[in-house]
């Protein structure tokens, strides 16, 4: 996906001057409420049109003003999952889905709906009236509904904001193995630093209706403005899942991690395990009570306001962990250190 | 005791007649003009929406003279017709003219209501989705807002099997031809000994409102099951 953008539009006191290149299969879109997010979103998919400037999808204008270009919403192939899923009501879940398919023709389409079905585990209610669905259903329905339309580029508009936490994480990997699997390049709108790691690596960072920067979905993350109450989380893969009696060890990377054992643990999935967490030791500690002990290298410190940030490998995999400045000198932490990382085995807290 | 003339039945066909075409033929400005009130955003929408709601609060006796004036002979539409040897004054026309225009508001007003329900996002949901404005219009806003037309419906045939004073004016008594189920009550109580025969056609009036309603009602709870 090539997007190129470069528009204004003035809505009341509120001007929104969005001037970007992005080159990438997937880029979030991050910024505070009232940021112009969803204007953006609007302007994208011609739902609102800019006061001037242009807009250019893969080379092929989509809106220029001086040339008097602007596609229809409807030509634009632009799918959209707006916050709350509008569904159509006097649809049925399997007409909601095809709504779009239907409308696209046939040398567009790219993905066999039964296929689909399967990856977004919708077989099971696609006789179903929409008003009967829970949240997390209703969300994967206007999902698989913008994915049947073939687009050319799917914007998700907080698609997860609605959501309890624990539905949201189980829905992450899901729109993760969809969009990998049917490779649909998308816009993930969003205020959560958490989904935003979760879904993409780059991210373009909008505050007050303009844009700030480009930058990672992992940089966002360090940044202080989320880690300054309750610290970094760090964002682990585990797999292999392994059962030890009370309790669960898993791999990550090449080091292998114990966990508290819970009803319905997964073979695999993303934990996090905040930088506070972290007690680092100078030697290997002898007894501890802690499960977790690794060998670490210290690649790099870094002062935030009243802590220290140290990023560690373990055997190739980065840790951070936070401490206060006392503690650094006195453990004699610099780059290249050898060091210990303990914490807890509740200290990992499962995410999707 | 329950009689009815030949002249009563044609009443009532006529009346029939009249009521099932001006809510017909209102139906497709009804839900143009619902959809200008419910979604455009323009200066003098509100003297827009007051001229349609107009004949709801003015005595229908005054549509009828304010219609007359506009079609009859010397009317300035009216005198545009009679170019073209149409006239619609002492007509069935006229009658359903008269009913369409005193019912329009009921019909929009529902309608509006239900237009306004459908929140505006499943309609851009339906344009990202690749359908085009008539598209959208016949397949999400119309559907969405079916209960609410059907309402509008029945509201107007209703007011227009009873439509009198605007259609008395324009389109007169006239037994066979223009004379409904109002109008021939209205005869047979200025007669002397036509209480029974207007009684009849109260019965056969009450009925078939009845008969509107309930048919109206178990539609709608269909159209809710769905």
């Amino acid at each position: 996906m090539l997007l190129e953008i470069d528009v204004e539009k003035r809505l009341g006191n509120f001007v929104c001057r969005i001037d970007c290149r992005l080159e990438a299969h997937s880029c979030g879109v991050f910024g505070p409420s009232g940021s112009g997010k969803t204007t953006l979103m609007n302007l994208l998919a011609g739902l609102m049109q800019p006061d001037r400037g242009r807009i250019s999808l893969d080379g092929e204008a989509l809106f220029d003003r001086q040339k008097g270009i602007n596609v229809a919403p409807e030509k634009r192939r632009i799918g959209v999952v707006f916050q709350h899923a509008y569904l159509f009501e006097h649809l049925s879940v399997r007409n909601n889905l095809l709504y779009g398919l239907k409308r696209t023709p046939r040398e567009l389409r790219t993905i066999d709906p039964e296929h689909l079905y399967g990856t977004l585990d919708l077989e099971h209610l696609l006789d179903r009236r929409v008003t009967r669905l829970s949240g997390g259903e209703r969300q994967r329905v206007a999902l698989g509904r913008a994915m049947l339309a073939s687009p050319r580029l799917i914007l998700l508009d907080e698609p997860l904001t609605g959501l309890d936490r624990a539905l949201k994480f189980r829905i992450i990997p899901h729109l993760r193995t969809v969009f990998s699997e049917f490779s649909i390049p998308y816009l993930f709108i969003s205020h959560s630093h958490q989904e935003m790691r979760l879904m993409t690596e780059n991210v373009l960072i909008i505050e007050r209706g303009s844009v700030e920067r480009l930058s990672s979905s992992e940089e966002l993350a360090r940044s202080s403005i989320f880690s300054a109450d309750r610290g970094y989380a760090n964002f682990l893969e585990l797999a292999d899942r392994h059962d030890c009696g009370n309790l669960l060890t898993y791999r990550w990377g090449k080091n292998r991690l114990t966990g508290v054992k819970n009803t319905n643990a997964p073979e695999y999935a993303t934990f996090s395990l905040n930088a506070r967490d972290i007690v680092l030791f100078k030697r290997h500690p002898e007894a501890s009570s802690a499960r977790n002990i690794l060998e670490a290298t210290v690649r790099a410190t870094q002062r935030t306001e009243w802590l220290v940030r140290v990023e560690m490998d373990c055997c190739g995999s980065t840790l951070i962990a936070e401490i206060v400045p006392q503690s650094m000198e006195e453990l004699g932490i610099r780059a290249g250190a050898k060091i210990v990382a303990v914490f807890k085995a509740s200290a990992l807290h499962r995410l999707t | 005791m329950f009689t009815l003339s030949n002249d009563d039945l044609t009443a009532i066909r006529l009346s029939l007649q009249v009521a099932a075409t001006a809510t017909l033929i209102s139906l497709p400005p009804g839900i143009a003009a619902a959809y200008f009130l419910a979604f455009a955003k323009m200066r003098g929408k509100a003297l827009v929406e007051g001229l349609i709601n107009l004949p709801l609060v003015l005595p229908p006796v005054v549509v009828g003279y304010l219609l007359l004036l506009l079609l009859g002979r010397n009317g300035w539409l009216g005198g545009m017709l009679a170019d073209f040897n149409i006239r619609i004054i002492f007509t069935l026309t006229g009658a359903v003219i008269a009913s369409s225009v005193v019912g329009f508001p009921l019909l929009v007003r529902s309608i509006r209501i239900g237009l306004e329900g459908i929140d505006q996002h499943c309609i851009q949901a339906a344009r990202t989705l690749g359908a085009g404005w008539w598209d959208a219009l016949l397949t999400i806003i119309l559907p969405l807002s079916g209960r609410a037309i059907l309402a509008g419906m029945t509201l107007m045939f209703a007011r227009s099997l009873g439509e009198f004073g605007a259609t008395i004016i324009l389109a007169g008594n006239i037994p066979g031809v223009t004379q409904t189920i109002p109008l021939a009550i209205y005869q047979y109580t200025s007669i002397p000994g036509g209480d029974r025969m207007a009684l009849s056609l109260c019965l056969v009036s009450i009925s078939l409102s009845f008969v509107v309603l309930l048919a109206s009602e178990a539609v709608n709870r269909t159209m809710s099951r769905n």
